[in-house]
């Protein structure tokens, strides 16, 4: 087969790794340069603002369009060669669900479930109606899918993509359309799904739905990706302050400077009466600066008081809005 | 972040078994024929011959006698209730056949573009030949399916309101029934085998297109092209390429010896259509980005 591909980031195998994956529309590039590593077992929130790609990184991915350029392997195979190996180990849902609306619901999981010719016909019966009760679908599943609600049909589509045992799973925009109790519910069956295994792909534009599922993070903005990173990786990036409250702040700063550090000069009172004699020393953390930790063993061995010592941090959804700037809808 | 899990590779899963795959055209099959889309444009198809006969019965009532003009056969009906499907095959099959036939090969691919579920089809994952072969059998299956109504609904109407007896041929020798019955299944095969060519037409144009409905209306419009070009005398040279030109040459098989010319340069061209439209198809849609 082809060569092994460039080493990731991390040691774990990855389950979707993509370099310089390129797709244009006519002059306009929908994907450009983007270089995806997702680790096998991890829950991977792909985000970003509407248009920025997502759906067509995931239509490349599974093998629904071609490249314009950059190579794409899933699961260990060059999608589109191997698709025919790679494509029944992966469940999705691909730009919002899509059914036979004059099928039930059950009839339209028969119908897909049909198309895979390694989905054995002896099970199908009890794989589909598995599927219909893991979503919650079970007391619909004899009503046309034109009936359904939306949310339904987004569970339906979920449904689908649980047909078969699956390596990865491929989302996107899992919880478009579903009450509050449903974007809960598919949260928890991801986790599930996650723990018994399965590699998550989940696309989203919500920014608190990827952060309280997922592990990792790919930033995507106007087709390229600007970061991705475990969530630990991407909460510490950026600038960190320290706020030292202490009464010794001349010697305070002797000390952070020996550090490497620059604290500031103004000196701010704090508010609160007790602490009159104690003043606020600020100071930002550089990124190979000492941790939080050795400024307070150092203050200490100096014999510095430290009254209160806080790191603070840009919050992730400040991060978010950097990265991509104003107008990406990070409310939840 | 936990230790990942080793991703076994393709190899090492052991490939999962591959079923034969006729899962899909027992799906595809039940999927259109199931569909009361379908089941009205048979039932359409039914109300041909039921109508004409009840016409037919209705007129004779008063003025006896063969009709002249009118399509062929239709004289031959008071005589003999069995003619009634001849000529409901031949009043059929310039225009109600074609835009049934449209429809239904139109909407192969686009139909599924239209709604979306063609993506979750190739995902799943399904070869895109795989279910250009499974449209086209299905599409064919519709041809066999409308003109057999057409036929077995005819025989019914016409037994029902006139007598039915020992067919005379066109070459004079008079036939039982089952000879008979024979000689309509393989008329009916000759027209199903004419339409082919038009579904291989229908099968490519719902390749270029999301929009099932354009796809329906370009294949009857094409047609009906055929039709009117086979009939300018000023074409004469096209016409032996055209897949309508040997739309009602089945009565060559109510002669006796059967005359097989027709039926075999009937069977060629509509091979060469099927070939030629099948390749266009097959070039457009495996290297199509789906987007719908």
């Amino acid at each position: 087969m082809t060569p092994a591909p460039p080493p990731a980031a991390s040691a774990a195998p990855l389950a979707i790794e993509t370099s310089s994956l390129t797709k244009s529309f006519g002059r306009q590039r929908a994907v450009a340069d983007v270089d995806l590593a997702v680790p096998a077992g991890s829950v991977y929130g792909f985000l970003g603002p509407n248009g920025s790609g997502k759906t067509s990184t995931i239509r490349m991915l599974l093998g629904l369009t071609s490249a314009t350029s950059g190579d794409i392997r899933v699961l260990g195979g060059a999608m589109p060669d191997r698709a025919r190996d790679v494509l029944p180990r992966v469940g999705a849902l691909v730009e919002g669900p899509a059914f036979y609306p004059f099928l039930s619901g059950r009839a339209n999981l028969h119908r897909l479930d049909s198309a895979d010719r390694t989905a054995p016909a002896a099970t199908r019966t009890a794989r589909v109606d598995a599927a219909l009760d893991r979503v919650g679908l079970g007391h619909a599943a004899s009503k046309k899918a034109h009936a359904y609600s939306l949310g339904m049909k987004q569970r339906l589509g979920i449904a689908n993509a649980l047909l078969m045992p699956r390596d990865l799973l491929v989302l996107d925009e899992p919880s478009n359309g579903l009450d509050p109790q449903g974007t809960r519910e598919v949260r928890t069956l991801i986790r599930s799904l996650a723990d018994e295994g399965t590699t998550v792909f989940v696309s989203s534009h919500l920014l608190a739905e990827v952060e309280q599922m997922c592990t990792h993070i790919g930033v995507m903005s106007a087709g390229r990706l600007l970061t991705q990173g475990t969530l630990d990786d991407l909460r510490a990036l950026g600038t960190h302050r320290v706020r030292l409250l202490t009464p010794d702040p001349d010697d305070a700063r002797v000390v952070l400077r020996r550090l490497g550090l620059a604290p500031e000069a103004r000196v701010r009172p704090t508010d609160r009466p007790e602490s009159t004699a104690a003043e606020l020393v600020e100071a930002d953390l550089v990124g190979d600066g000492p941790s939080p930790e050795a400024v307070v063993a150092a203050l200490v061995a100096a014999d510095v008081r430290v009254r209160g010592f806080e790191v603070t941090g840009a919050s992730l959804e400040e991060r978010f809005v950097d990265l991509t700037g104003e107008g990406f809808d990070v409310a939840g | 972040m936990s230790p990942a899990e080793p991703v076994p590779a393709p190899q090492a899963d052991g490939l999962r078994r591959r079923g034969t795959g006729l899962s899909l055209l027992r799906s595809e099959v039940v999927v259109l024929f199931g569909r009361v889309r379908t089941i009205a444009l048979l039932g359409a198809l039914a109300l041909i011959p039921v109508l004409l006969a009840i016409a037919v019965r209705v007129t004779t009532d008063d003025a006896s006698g063969g009709s002249s003009g009118g399509p062929a056969f239709l004289g031959d009906i008071t005589r003999n209730g069995l003619f009634v499907s001849l000529t409901a095959l031949t009043v059929a099959i310039p225009l109600f056949l074609p835009l049934t036939v449209g429809v239904v090969a139109g909407d192969t691919i686009a139909g599924e573009a239209g709604l979306g579920t063609l993506r979750y089809l190739l995902v799943s994952p399904v070869g895109r030949v795989r279910l250009l072969l499974v449209k086209f059998a299905g599409a064919a299956l519709f041809c066999l399916a409308g003109t057999l109504v057409l036929v077995v609904f005819g025989a019914i109407a016409g037994a029902a309101l006139f007598p039915v007896g020992p067919v005379t041929l066109l070459s004079g020798q008079t036939i039982g029934y089952g000879d008979y019955a024979l000689r309509m299944l393989m008329m009916a095969l000759y027209v199903t085998l004419s339409l082919l060519g038009l579904s291989a037409v229908g099968l490519f144009i719902s390749t270029l297109t999301s929009v099932p409905v354009g796809a329906m209306a370009a294949t009857i419009v094409l047609s009906t092209v055929a039709q009117i070009v086979d009939a300018l005398p000023q074409l004469d040279f096209l016409d032996p390429w055209l897949f309508t030109h040997y739309w009602l040459g089945f009565a060559d098989l109510l002669r006796d010896p059967v005359s097989w010319a027709n039926f075999a340069d009937n069977a060629l061209l509509q091979g060469g259509y099927i070939l030629v439209f099948g390749a266009l198809a097959f070039g457009r849609f495996t290297t199509k980005d789906i987007l719908s």
